[in-house]
Parts: structure tokens; C-alpha cells; sequence
């Protein structure tokens, strides 16, 4: 019997071993849940998961579901596989200044040359304390419209000098080219996708509007697959590396913060099922373990510049450290006697090349399942030949990876709650040197796809103020009343939109300037 | 034989004049760019040692002023240290033989050779602190009695200010200020002198190593080596200690960022804790209460699995790092010197020691 209400939320995540599928009712139960091999295509592994989880409750009541949420690594594998990238216009506005390195300079060469960028410049951009290094020239501006049409680019990217601090031009630049381009042209604005730090922030605004075509027929897909099971008229949200959520027409403009999801879906996860708000989260998966932050209920964000697929940019991305550590990493003794383990691993095939499961490669599994510590894990009469030495000093190596990515990712000395979750946690002791306490919540092997189903919906604003101009109380109000927009225009309900976190950071050199970052969030509209 | 200077050697002494940088410099990240930039569109730029250099000619550094912070997000028009030198002919009514570097950091050490690839001109193998230091006058020249000025500003704008001062720390005070107001950060020609002034003060050779540091850390990673021990054969250096940063200060105030920063120690170093002071660059290096190296001796860490310089911008809570203490150069051992960049001249009520003869206690401990 459906409910009046479609309450129910199916919400997917694609990780680099697994996508992982599941329902989860209207109070927010699970419901049904699996795993399934990430296929090459990525969408093929989608629908086998959708599959399986739509099949465990039947398709009637498959009818209760109203939302679906999918938490994917598309945009990265077109950037890294450089397919289905769009033609770019890249729009720098800062002449006289930024002359001296030329657009994409520090670009991957063959990566430059799949990307069909061509960069203009115009007079303009400002000064760290908002003035104007010169003014914008709008008949330039007029002119790069006119090649972008005759030449047949896809998309735009605009980055001003210092529009984190005022994007006065930025905002300029972009009704003069929907003057001539039309409302609906792509434009990706520097100012709000990154941070200080021009060809970082210029990078990532490039590769942003390179993966518009990306996310629009990733959307697509998604409801056509959606539908093909039967579930029509859902709300389709796509997972951004906040941990939140975006709706489909705001991840057509933002493609670029589906960067890096799956690892903010698992903190997010393993926050709903523990129900704490500050610890440390462990998500062990085949391969690779990801230590993130769990830091007011949401990932702490990383504040240096990051690469993807060796381009530096500075958008917001989760801080995480990523060890080579998984379910199936391969254990092997050096001719000294140490005991190695990993970095490369058998990945998805644990279950038919580990000894426990009948193959004949040691892995971090196995040590595990030596020391009786992985019952429910094949075999374990397989493993109970295994050299004793070899079982303690790879669970010590095993142990030691794990504290050490832990205390990495900590910003004090004392001890926190650590969070455990992923296929691959069984490999964690009960107990880690630096941890207050080590949780294991039940469903943590889906907790991403889990934290992809629960997840919000948020708003963000990071601007640099001139305190001599707007006062700090103003400047703040400021800030939340634009992130509280920012939360409504990507798909939260108003009535629940609130500020979660307000940051003010004084910028080193930069006189009266202050950095204000304001985060809000809110449920989804029902 | 001739040497010149191509895109892979400035990628080496980008990052080997960030190790010298001793915590300060800046990152190399644009300064780098820049002057590879200039080198693929204008070719190569000739470095000749300060003996090529004859004892009456006139040579000048091209140098950046101001923030860092603010050059990674408004970067050059690539033109100023054209205007810087253009107004600079004119104040002295002859041309340059050539060009040197003020200092080994992160992005003054590579400044020079946009100007030296877009006007042909050869770059002198010296400088003048053989590391890096927080102000324009803390210089080799300087403490031997050679001003500063006349100096040249530029900013991206085509702005130039020519300032003549009564004595140095008013070329600092003045120039700052112009700086401030032209935008944050200028390039600068400064410090013209003679070349025989230059054989008989500057430092000779710290460009070269700033490269051979660069390519020493970039080797010994692609062998798979020790990068720091690698590191501290080419710079006379000392292993001061190895540990986790566990704390981290900061205060900011005008031109300066004070700081210190707490290192537990780990292996042989376990049970000891470690403390650097820093004003820009790391100034004092102490262990349960005992200097281990102080200024005008370079105090650096690198990352301990990688040798990667880390900056006191960088320095974090659970940074595994070895602090490493360099010699500097004998000048600076001077009364002379020690009085513009000893311990007392940061404001600390401590005697110079040589890295060498603490280290040498240190280890009969």
C-alpha cells in the first residue's frame, strides 16, 4: 500500500570499488541495500545497484519513493579520461595584470589540447582592497560574445583578479555576454566556485564549464534509469562534496562540486548512524581508506590547493587523506622481514583472489581473518596455515596505517571519537591509539550510499570584506542572508534553511580584510 | 664554458631556494611560472659567475616587494621589471652589465631571470643574503656600507616610483608604503653596485645552490634515497631533529607574521619536544630550553618522507618533519652582520652560536 506522501529516498553512490544502493523509508529506515562492481561506464554499475535494491522491496513499494539521490564519479572520469568535455571560452579580466602566465600554463599538455580552450582577456579586475586595477571595458566583453557564437563554444568561463573580494566585474561580464549569448548560455563565475589564488580558482572555473554536457546528460541518465525501473515523477538530486545535496539544474551550473562526493556521502552516512557530530571518520573500502572530518555534523573542508587530474585549483573539496589501505591490499614480507601491505590490492576481486575466499593472494583480509577477528568472512580454515609472524607484524603495519591517516587528520593533540565505516572496515581494531573511542555503527559497509540518501541541502559563500568599508556585524548578516539564498536556490525548503557555520578568517597582509565564510542548510522541500 | 638557464633548471631552483628560504620567501608557485614563461617565449638567460662580472661595471638586483599572499592572486603583467630597469638606466645614465638576485626564497630567486630572458641580459650567480630575510636593508651589501637605492618600483599598471632615501630603513619605510599603495606587492630594481663591490660582498654561487638543492631533492625521490640526507650533504647542514608538529601560533602584525611552532620528537628524538620561533623565516630553534640553531644560521623543515620544504605557512598540526640548521654565510658572522640578523636583532636575549659548534655539543650530550 503506497503512502499519500512518497517519503521514501533511494540514494546511490559510486565508488572506485563499489556502487552501493539504498531505500530508506519515510523515518528514515533502511529498507534494503546492496553493493554491486563499479562497471567501467559507471552507469551500467548504477542500474545493477538500483536494480538489486528496487527488487528487495517489490515494485509496489518502490511506489513510496519520492526523492533519488546519486552521489557520482562521472565529472572526474571525463576529466581524467578527457571525454566529453565542452568547447571552452575561457574569459580572464585583469589586464594589465596576469600577463606574465598565460591561461592553463601549468595544464597536463595533452589534457590542454582535449580540452579545445581558448582563453581571451580583457581590461579589469580589482585591487585586494576593491579598487579597480581598470575599469571594464564592455565593448571588449562584447567582442569575446561574438567569437564565442561565430566559433561555436559551448561554454564560458569568467575569472576577474580579486572577485573573491569583489565581483563586481565578474557580474558585469556575465549580463554582457546574456545580453548577446541568451539567458540559458553556460557561464561558469570564478567567484563562485573558488578562492584566492587566480589560476587555481581560474582552473577550476575552466573545468567547470568543460563539465556542463557532464552533469546534464549524468542527470539524464539517471532518470531514464529511474524510470526504466518503474519510479517516475521523483525529485533527482546529485551529491557535491559538502556532503550535501544539489538539484539537477544547480548541478548543471556546478558540476565541478561532485568532485570527491563519495567520501563526504560516507562521513555524512556514518554521522546519521552514529548520530555524533564531531569525530574522526575511517571509510575502508577495497582499496584506499579516506580519512575525513566530521566537524558539525558536516566534512571540514581542506584549505590548501588541490589537484584533479594534475591541474591545481582551489575550490572547496573535503580534507581527507587517502591511504592505500583496503580490504584488498596486498600483504607481502620484504627480503628484511618486514611485513608490508598494500598499496595495490586486488580490489573488487577480495572475494575470489583472497585465501579466505579459496584464491591465493595474501591480503589485508586475510591477516584479519587469521586472527579470528572476520567470522562471518569466508573461510577461515583457509587462512589458518598462514605464518604467525607474518599475521602479527601485517596487523601491525595494518593498525599503524590507520593511526597514522587518524592522527593526520587531526588539528590537536587530544583524543577523538573515531567512526568506522566502508566493506573494508573489519580491518580496524577495536581500539586506535589517538581515539577516545572507536565506533562501528550497524550498515556501515553502505554508509556512503546511506549518507547520499539522508543527505541536505546547503548553501555557501566565502567573500573577502574590507572592514573599513562594511562593517564586521554587516558583513556577516551579509554573508548568511546570501548562503541561506544560495541553500533555497539549490533545492531546500525555506521554512527549514538555517546557518550552520560562520567563519571569519583575517587575511595575512591584506590590511582591514576579512575573509567571511558562511555555511547554511536546509531539508529537502518535500 | 657558458651556462644558461632553461625551464628544467628553474624548476630545480625553485625549489631548492624555498629550502633556503628558511620558513620564509613565499611559495615559488608564480614566481616560477612567470619566469619560465619568459624563458620559453624569449629563450634561455646566460649565468655568469660575480668574476665575469668586470670591477667597474654596473649591476642591479630585480626583486619583488610585499606580499606574496596577494602576487598569487593579481600576478604580474610580466612588464615591470622592464620598467624597473628602463627608469633605472635613467636615474644612472648607464646600462647594467647585468642582474642578481637579492635573495634565496620561494619567489626572489626566480624574479630576476624575467627580466634577464626578455632583455637578453646575463643574471650574476650571487646574492646578497644567501637565504631569505624579512627586509630590504638585510643584505650582505648593506652591512658593508652600499646603499639600497636610488630604487625603482613598478606595479602591473605601469606606475613606476623612484626612490632616493637618506639611508636604507627609510628606502624600507618609503618603498613600503609606495608599495602598499601601488597595490600590495612591486617589483623592484635596487642595489646597484659595482662589480667589484659585488666580488667583494655578495654571496657567490647561491643561485647555482638553489638548483643544486632542487635537483638533489628531485633526484633522490625519483631513486627512491633519503632526500634529507641528501639535502644536508649539499648544504653543510645539520639534522637538528625529528618530530610532529603538535602546535602552531600565529600573530600577525603589519609586514610580519611572529609565530612558533611545537615539534614532538619522534624515534631518536621521542620524549624531547622542539620549539621554532618565526618572523617571517624561522629565527630560533630550541630543544628542552637549548638553542640548536639561531639566526642568521638557516632553520628549515622539510617534510620527513618527502624533503619537501615546508613554510611556517605551511607548518600544521601533524606535520612529520625533520628540522634541519644550515650554515650561513661567514658575513653574516660578523659583528656587523650578527647586528642586522643575529638573535638580538628579532628581539631575543641570546648569544650567536655557529649551527656547527651547537650541533657538535649537542651531539656529545
Amino acid at each position: 500500500m503506497a503512502e499519500e506522501k512518497r517519503t521514501w529516498r533511494l540514494g546511490i553512490d559510486v565508488g572506485g570499488t563499489n556502487t552501493d544502493a539504498v531505500i530508506i523509508d519515510g523515518d528514515l529506515n533502511l529498507v534494503a541495500s546492496t553493493k554491486s562492481p563499479t562497471t567501467e561506464d559507471v552507469m551500467g554499475g548504477i542500474k545493477a545497484a538500483m536494480h538489486e535494491v528496487v527488487s528487495q522491496i517489490g515494485l509496489e513499494a518502490a511506489a513510496n519513493i519520492g526523492f533519488a539521490m546519486l552521489g557520482t564519479t562521472h565529472c572526474t572520469n571525463a576529466i581524467v579520461e578527457r571525454r566529453r568535455l565542452n568547447k571552452v571560452a575561457a574569459l580572464r579580466i585583469g589586464a594589465p595584470a596576469t600577463t606574465a602566465i598565460s591561461c592553463m600554463a601549468d595544464w597536463p599538455e595533452e589534457l590542454k589540447s582535449a580540452m579545445r580552450v581558448r582563453d581571451f582577456l580583457v581590461h579589469g579586475g580589482h585591487e585586494f582592497d576593491g579598487r579597480e586595477i581598470n575599469a571594464l571595458i564592455e565593448d571588449e566583453i562584447r567582442e569575446v560574445a561574438r567569437v564565442v557564437r561565430e566559433e561555436g563554444f559551448e561554454s564560458v568561463a569568467v575569472t576577474s583578479v580579486f572577485s573573491p573580494v569583489s565581483d563586481a566585474h565578474e557580474r558585469r561580464a556575465v549580463e554582457v555576454l546574456r545580453a548577446e549569448l541568451g539567458e540559458e548560455f553556460p557561464i561558469s563565475v570564478s567567484s563562485e566556485i573558488g578562492s584566492l589564488g587566480f589560476l587555481e580558482r581560474e582552473n577550476a572555473s575552466i573545468l567547470n564549464a568543460a563539465l556542463v554536457d557532464v552533469a546534464r546528460t549524468t542527470a539524464d541518465s539517471f532518470e531514464e534509469a529511474l524510470a526504466a525501473e518503474g519510479i517516475v515523477d521523483v525529485a533527482v538530486y546529485l551529491g557535491q562534496n559538502d556532503g550535501t545535496l544539489m538539484s539537477v539544474d544547480y548541478a548543471k551550473r556546478y558540476p565541478i562540486f561532485t568532485i570527491a562526493c563519495g567520501p563526504t556521502n560516507s562521513i555524512r552516512g556514518a554521522s546519521f548512524l552514529t548520530q555524533e557530530k564531531d569525530a574522526i571518520v575511517v571509510d575502508i573500502g577495497g582499496t584506499t581508506t579516506d580519512v575525513g572530518v566530521l566537524s558539525h555534523g558536516f566534512p571540514r573542508e581542506s584549505m590548501v590547493a588541490v589537484e584533479i587530474g594534475d591541474v591545481r585549483t582551489n575550490f572547496r573539496m573535503p580534507d581527507l587523506v587517502s591511504v592505500g589501505l583496503g580490504g584488498g591490499s596486498i600483504v607481502r614480507r620484504a627480503e628484511d622481514g618486514s611485513v608490508t601491505v598494500g598499496p595495490d590490492s586486488v580490489g573488487f576481486r577480495v572475494t575470489r583472489d583472497a585465501l579466505v575466499f579459496g584464491g591465493d593472494v595474501v591480503t589485508a583480509t586475510d591477516i584479519v581473518a587469521a586472527r579470528g577477528l572476520a567470522p562471518e568472512v569466508g573461510d577461515a580454515s583457509l587462512v589458518s596455515s598462514l605464518d604467525a609472524d607474518l599475521v602479527e607484524r601485517g596487523y601491525a603495519e595494518i593498525v599503524r596505517i590507520i593511526e597514522d591517516a587518524v592522527d593526520a587528520m587531526k588539528t590537536s593533540a587530544g583524543d577523538v571519537k573515531v567512526v568506522l565505516v566502508g566493506g573494508g572496515s573489519i580491518l580496524a581494531p577495536e581500539a586506535l591509539e589517538g581515539a577516545s573511542a572507536v565506533l562501528r555503527p550497524p550498515h556501515f559497509g553502505v554508509a556512503n550510499a546511506i549518507g547520499s540518501a539522508i543527505a541536505q541541502v546547503s548553501g555557501q559563500i566565502a567573500k573577502v570584506f574590507s572592514l573599513s568599508e562594511t562593517p564586521r556585524a554587516q558583513a556577516i548578516e551579509e554573508s548568511k542572508r546570501r548562503a541561506c539564498d544560495e541553500a533555497i536556490a539549490a533545492g531546500a525548503d525555506p521554512a527549514t534553511v538555517e546557518v550552520i557555520e560562520v567563519e571569519d578568517i583575517p587575511m595575512a597582509y591584506l590590511g582591514d580584510a576579512l575573509c567571511i565564510r558562511v555555511k547554511a542548510v536546509g531539508d529537502l522541500m518535500l | 664554458m657558458r651556462r644558461f638557464i632553461g625551464v628544467d633548471e628553474i624548476e630545480d631552483m625553485a625549489l631548492g631556494a624555498t629550502v633556503l628560504g628558511a620558513g620564509g620567501g613565499g611559495d615559488p608557485y608564480v614566481g616560477k611560472l612567470m619566469a619560465i614563461e619568459a624563458i620559453r617565449k624569449y629563450g634561455d638567460v646566460e649565468l655568469i659567475t660575480p668574476d665575469e662580472v668586470p670591477d667597474d661595471a654596473v649591476v642591479v638586483v630585480s626583486q619583488m616587494m610585499g606580499a606574496p599572499t596577494i602576487m598569487v592572486e593579481k600576478i604580474c603583467s610580466g612588464l615591470e621589471p622592464m620598467a624597473t630597469y628602463d627608469e633605472m638606466v635613467k636615474e644612472l645614465g648607464v646600462e647594467p652589465y647585468a642582474i642578481y638576485a637579492v635573495e634565496a626564497g620561494g619567489v626572489n630567486s626566480t624574479i630576476p631571470f624575467i627580466l634577464g630572458a626578455t632583455r637578453r641580459i646575463p643574471v650574476v650567480d650571487c646574492d646578497l643574503m644567501g637565504r631569505a630575510f624579512p627586509e630590504l636593508q638585510m643584505t650582505t651589501l648593506g652591512i658593508n656600507g652600499v646603499k639600497g637605492q636610488p630604487a625603482v618600483l613598478a606595479d602591473e599598471k605601469g606606475n613606476t616610483v623612484t626612490v632616493r632615501a637618506i639611508d636604507d630603513r627609510w628606502l624600507e619605510r618609503i618603498a613600503r608604503q609606495a608599495t602598499s599603495v601601488m597595490g600590495g606587492y612591486t617589483i623592484l630594481a635596487s642595489y646597484m653596485c659595482t662589480g667589484r663591490q659585488l666580488k667583494d660582498f655578495a654571496i657567490p654561487g647561491t643561485p647555482t645552490l638553489c638548483e643544486k638543492i632542487g635537483r638533489t631533492l628531485r633526484e633522490a625521490r625519483e631513486m627512491h634515497a633519503d632526500p634529507i640526507a641528501a639535502v644536508l650533504e649539499v648544504t653543510r647542514g645539520h639534522r637538528l631533529f625529528k618530530g610532529k608538529v603538535v602546535d602552531v601560533e600565529r600573530n600577525t602584525d603589519g609586514m610580519f607574521v611572529r609565530g612558533r611552532a611545537v615539534v614532538a620528537g619522534l624515534d631518536d628524538d621521542k620524549g624531547r619536544e622542539l620549539v621554532i620561533e618565526f618572523q617571517n623565516e624561522n629565527i630560533i630553534a630550541r630543544a628542552d630550553g637549548r638553542a640548536l640553531c639561531t639566526s642568521p644560521d638557516l632553520i628549515m623543515s622539510l617534510d620527513m618522507e618527502s624533503g619537501t620544504p615546508v613554510t611556517t605557512e605551511g607548518l600544521k598540526y601533524g606535520a612529520r618533519i625533520v628540522v634541519v640548521g644550515m650554515p650561513c654565510d661567514d658575513q653574516w658572522r660578523t659583528p656587523e652582520g650578527l647586528a642586522v640578523v643575529g638573535p638580538r636583532a628579532f628581539g631575543y636575549d641570546l648569544d650567536y652560536v655557529p649551527v656547527e659548534e651547537l650541533a657538535a655539543t649537542e651531539g656529545g650530550r
